[in-house]
């Protein structure tokens, strides 16, 4: 693991990786610190944010293939595509557009020079 | 699959299984009878039910099993008995039984469904060897056998069937004449002045066309096997004989039984197809309703949908068929609607148009005060046949000048447009599908024409109505306000075709690029509540997985970059992005190309060795490959480099493209094989692997009639003859398995390559999104006739250009796995976590047969 934790007002911020390791217009996976869970890092450049982040696993498949998904766009609203059942989630609030009672987790990134990091 | 029947079911047995004995058993499939009857259908003939009406194809490249219109398989999923080859012998109405050569079979209900036999007239000598009948598939391979030594052929008879059967000796190179004892040739369907028209067309195909001639007796020739020594003691030399001078229904058995039967033969029928014995129907061509015989197949398929209702307790009547017909005989169009001859309505008028120099006649016969349509016949072009049938079965009234729809379009015929017909107009006569039928489908959400013709089977028998379908149907959904929208998805207001040829005529490269160009504006489509945080101006336009796939498959068939760049990455599919098929619980399985299914026993080792090596689940392909499953993403560039290092290129089993050419063994092991099946399956798979396209394309190649490489059932099939190969175009297995079609036969090497290429370059080009050739094929306007045109006559002059873009993509064809291996840039997203380098934690695997599987 190569994470690095700092403390900004209380809440704790984790870097996960470098801004090169992201993949422009699609995703990548990387682990969260100490726990089993995976996040999804999808990098939209240009828009604001410009990073947003949910959980990998896929709740329709029980899979973690969130990250390997077509990022897209539903009305102006972005969204990332399941790439096993294709159900649509929203980066925003994680929200399924198919099925509003299921919902990834989402969590804040920001990048500070090279370094993605997560509030976590 | 249907419901099992229950043992005390009562027992329903069909004989005879021709096409309309097996019309009867879809209809009863259709209102659920096998879960009522115990059914079982008895067919004298060793084939399965086939396609009659296409039975000279036999001669130019269509066998049965092409020519079938079902499997066992399908009889034997709804639970019915088909017994093939076993002749029923007797009915025995005392005991309810049915006798056959295997035995007696008791029956509750029965059907005849015996069809007829071709009737030959009792000339002296007609039992001669090599005098045969055109009536089944044995008897054409009958006839192939006796065409083997012969030079000439003659048909008696120049009716509809006799024309058909000419036609058949024509395709086995025998020069070939048609001896009518009519003055004219078709006499049911055209009068003098068409028959002469007719007449000179046949005789331009080098058919010699004899009529008003009887002949008195057949003996042994001196130049030729046979002598036929006619009324006026002239005579004809030939090798080989065929009768097709009418046909008289299969009565025998209902005979026998003391059934009613007409005087001139036939099953007396009445409304409900039920004979003087109620617990007997009969359908087709045996049975007589009305004193009337109908020798057709349309009106044969309504009363096999009245039998089945009758059965099944249903309230259909059969009321008489219309015999209006509209057919290519030897090449000719003819065609007869209603009273042709204007003999059966007094007062009746006609309007004629003749032109002998484009050999084109057409006659309308109107009600005296030229309101209706009472009859039309046509000869040499059947193109306002459509139309006029509409005006006379739905008693529209005729325009002003009814001479108008006669007269060469220059003169501006008026169109009957489909808003024109009434509900209950009939559009499809095979299937008697009505306007009404379709407008029910449609109003039931069926929204395209495959969806029309899947659920009412409108224009899949003979096709002739495929244009009106399509235009009724595109007038009613625009009629109901249904808005058709073509749209690919919310970013473009394009259909596929439409990009393809924006990016094409642009020369646009990139999804950036053609969004910004061309994507719809954004905030359009914003609904208000659906993205409050976002005012309009903002809102991102970042296509979709819709629009993204689809863009880079256009990009890829025209400038077939590499699909692995930067800027093409993030728009595709997990599969194509990182070149595996991703699996159910996320993991790959990995498809390396094996052209033509040949594979070197090293190379094979060495996929046992990866396998092993990286524990992946195995197993062989139905495209003769091998399939490792279970790689995490981490694993793919290891184990590729491994393949790659062996010899192996990608196998594009994860992209809309080419996937597999499968093949037999062909000449250079099987003693059938005609051709080297295996040689031309490499080459095709060499030449056409990396194309991408709408969908998947699989190819097959057989190295002979045999067919083993099932090469109909595939996107494009190749079969060996002893001359080349013949083509099949559009062949499906999957969930609605399709025929190919013939498309083109005995091509040698290089034709066969260039109409390979024209053809999938014209399909890439006009297919929609995820749409096989297939369902293209279904909703291609004008059908494969139209195809040929384009593909084998280059009628839009597109050839070259299809041709070099073929060779483009060939050209510039290039291992994306290869490609990706020697860029560490590219390497770095094959990454399962970018923070960590283990594996992902929640992937288990248990075993079973001695393979890893997920758990």
């Amino acid at each position: 693991m190569n994470a690095a934790t700092a403390i900004d007002n209380d809440v704790t911020w984790q870097t996960l990786c470098s801004k090169t390791d992201l993949v422009a217009h699609s995703g990548v996976a990387a682990r969260l610190d100490g726990t089993d869970t995976q996040v999804a890092l999808l990098y939209l450049p240009g828009q604001t944010p410009e990073v947003y982040a949910v959980d990998n696993h896929d709740p329709f498949s029980n899979a973690n293939v969130i990250a390997r998904g077509i990022v897209g766009d539903i009305k102006g609203e972005p969204v990332i595509a399941s790439p096993l059942y294709k159900q649509h989630f929203r980066l925003n609030d994680g929200v399924c557009v198919e099925d509003e009672s299921v919902h990834l987790r989402t969590w804040e990134v920001k990048m500070e020079d090279d370094d993605v990091m997560i509030k976590a | 699959m249907s419901m099992p029947t229950s043992p005390n079911a009562p027992r329903l047995i069909v004989i005879g299984n021709g096409m309309v004995g097996h019309h009867l058993i879809e209809q009863l499939i259709a209102c659920g009878a096998p879960r009522d009857y115990a059914i079982t259908v008895f067919g004298e003939e060793r084939h399965i039910a086939y396609d009659r009406v296409h039975l000279s194809e036999y001669f130019s490249g269509r066998d049965a099993d092409s020519l079938a219109l079902a499997s066992a398989d399908d009889y034997a999923a709804h639970g019915i008995d088909l017994r093939l080859h076993d002749t029923v012998t007797a009915i025995d109405r005392d005991a309810n039984e049915v006798v056959t050569e295997s035995g007696r079979h008791p029956y509750d209900r029965l059907v005849l469904a015996t069809g007829s036999y071709p009737f030959v007239p009792p000339i002296p000598g007609n039992d001669r060897e090599k005098c045969l009948v055109y009536r089944t598939l044995d008897d054409l391979d009958a006839i192939r056998e006796a065409a083997e030594d012969a030079t000439t052929g003659v048909v008696v008879g120049g009716g509809l069937l006799g024309l058909e059967a000419a036609n058949a000796l024509r395709g086995l190179n025998l020069d070939t004449a048609v001896v009518e004892f009519a003055p004219r040739l078709m006499p049911m369907q055209v009068d003098a002045e068409g028959g002469t028209l007719l007449r000179e067309k046949i005789e331009a195909l080098g058919v010699q066309v004899l009529t008003g001639r009887a002949t008195q007796h057949i003996e042994a020739g001196e130049t030729s096997f046979h002598r036929m020594v006619f009324q006026d003691d002239k005579m004809l030399e030939t090798d080989l004989i065929v009768f097709s001078a009418g046909i008289r229904p299969r009565d025998q058995l209902a005979r026998d039984c003391a059934l009613e039967i007409g005087e001139r033969g036939g099953v007396v029928i009445d409304d409900r197809c039920l004979t003087s014995d109620p617990s007997i129907l009969a359908v087709g061509e045996v049975a007589l309703w009305q004193e009337s015989i109908f020798g057709l197949v349309a009106p044969g398929y309504q009363m096999a949908k009245v039998a089945a209702a009758t059965l099944t307790e249903g309230d259909a009547t059969f009321t008489g068929a219309d015999m209006s017909t509209k057919l290519k005989l030897l090449g000719v169009d003819v065609g007869a609607i209603g009273d042709a001859h204007g003999e059966r309505t007094p007062g009746a008028r006609t309007f004629r148009y003749l032109d002998e120099i484009k050999q084109e006649y057409r006659k309308l016969v109107v009600s005296s005060d030229g309101k209706k349509l009472l009859g039309a016949m046509l000869v040499g072009d059947n193109a306002t046949y459509d139309t006029l049938m509409q005006y006379y079965a739905n008693g529209l009234a005729l325009p002003q000048d009814p001479a108008s729809l006669i007269l060469p379009s220059s003169e501006g015929a008026p169109t009957l447009g489909p808003d024109a017909l009434p509900d209950t107009a009939t559009l499809c006569s095979c299937h008697n599908v009505t306007k009404g039928d379709v407008c029910a489908t449609l109003d039931a959400g069926a929204l395209d024409l495959a969806s029309i013709k899947g659920e009412t089977k409108a224009s899949t028998g003979c096709g002739g109505c495929a244009a009106l379908l399509k235009s009724v149907v595109d007038h009613e959904l625009a009629a109901r306000g249904v808005e058709v929208d073509q749209s690919i998805c919310e970013h473009f207001a394009y259909t596929r075709q439409e990009l393809y040829s924006l990016v094409r005529v642009e020369g646009i490269k990139t999804f950036s690029e053609l969004i910004e160009k061309h994507g719809t504006a954004a905030g359009h489509g914003l609904g208000s509540s659906s993205a409050p945080k976002l005012g309009s101006s903002s809102a991102p336009r970042l296509g979709c997985d819709i629009c993204k796939p689809a863009v880079t498959s256009i990009l890829a068939a025209c400038f077939n970059e590499p699909i692995t760049d930067a800027a093409h990455v993030p728009l595709q599919d997990t599969n194509d992005t990182f070149m595996a098929n991703m699996q159910k619980n996320g993991t790959y399985s990995v498809v390396p190309r094996i052209p033509g299914g040949e594979v070197t026993p090293e190379k094979l080792i060495v996929l046992g060795e990866v396998g092993k090596k990286y524990g992946l689940y195995t197993k062989i392909t139905g495209g003769q490959r091998v399939d490792l499953f279970g790689a995490q993403l981490h694993q793919l560039p290891d184990i590729w480099g491994e393949l790659i290092e062996a010899g192996f290129e990608t196998g594009h089993a994860y992209g809309k493209a080419t996937r597999t050419v499968k093949s037999c063994v062909g000449s250079t092991w099987c003693r059938y094989g005609v051709q080297d099946s295996v040689g031309m399956a490499i080459h095709l798979e060499e030449r056409y692997k990396g194309l991408r396209s709408p969908h998947k394309l699989k190819f097959a190649v057989s190295g002979c009639t045999r067919e083993c490489a099932e090469a109909q059932s595939k996107d494009v099939g190749m079969i060996a003859t002893e001359n080349g190969w013949n083509l099949y175009v559009c062949g499906n297995g999957g969930m609605r398995p399709r025929h190919g079609e013939l498309f083109a036969t005995d091509l040698d090497d290089e034709q066969l390559i260039r109409t390979i290429d024209r053809f999938l370059m014209f399909y890439i080009r006009t297919a929609d999104r995820l749409q096989r050739t297939s369902v293209w094929r279904e909703n291609l306007e004008g059908g494969l006739d139209y195809l040929k045109d384009v593909v084998l006559d280059d009628s839009l002059g597109l050839g070259d250009e299809l041709e070099t873009q073929m060779q483009h993509i060939i050209d510039t064809y290039e291992c994306e796995w290869a490609n990706t291996l020697s860029d560490p840039e590219k390497l770095k997203r094959f990454r399962t976590f970018v923070n960590d380098d283990s594996p992902d934690p929640d992937i288990i695997a248990t075993e079973e047969r001695g393979q890893l599987r997920p758990a």
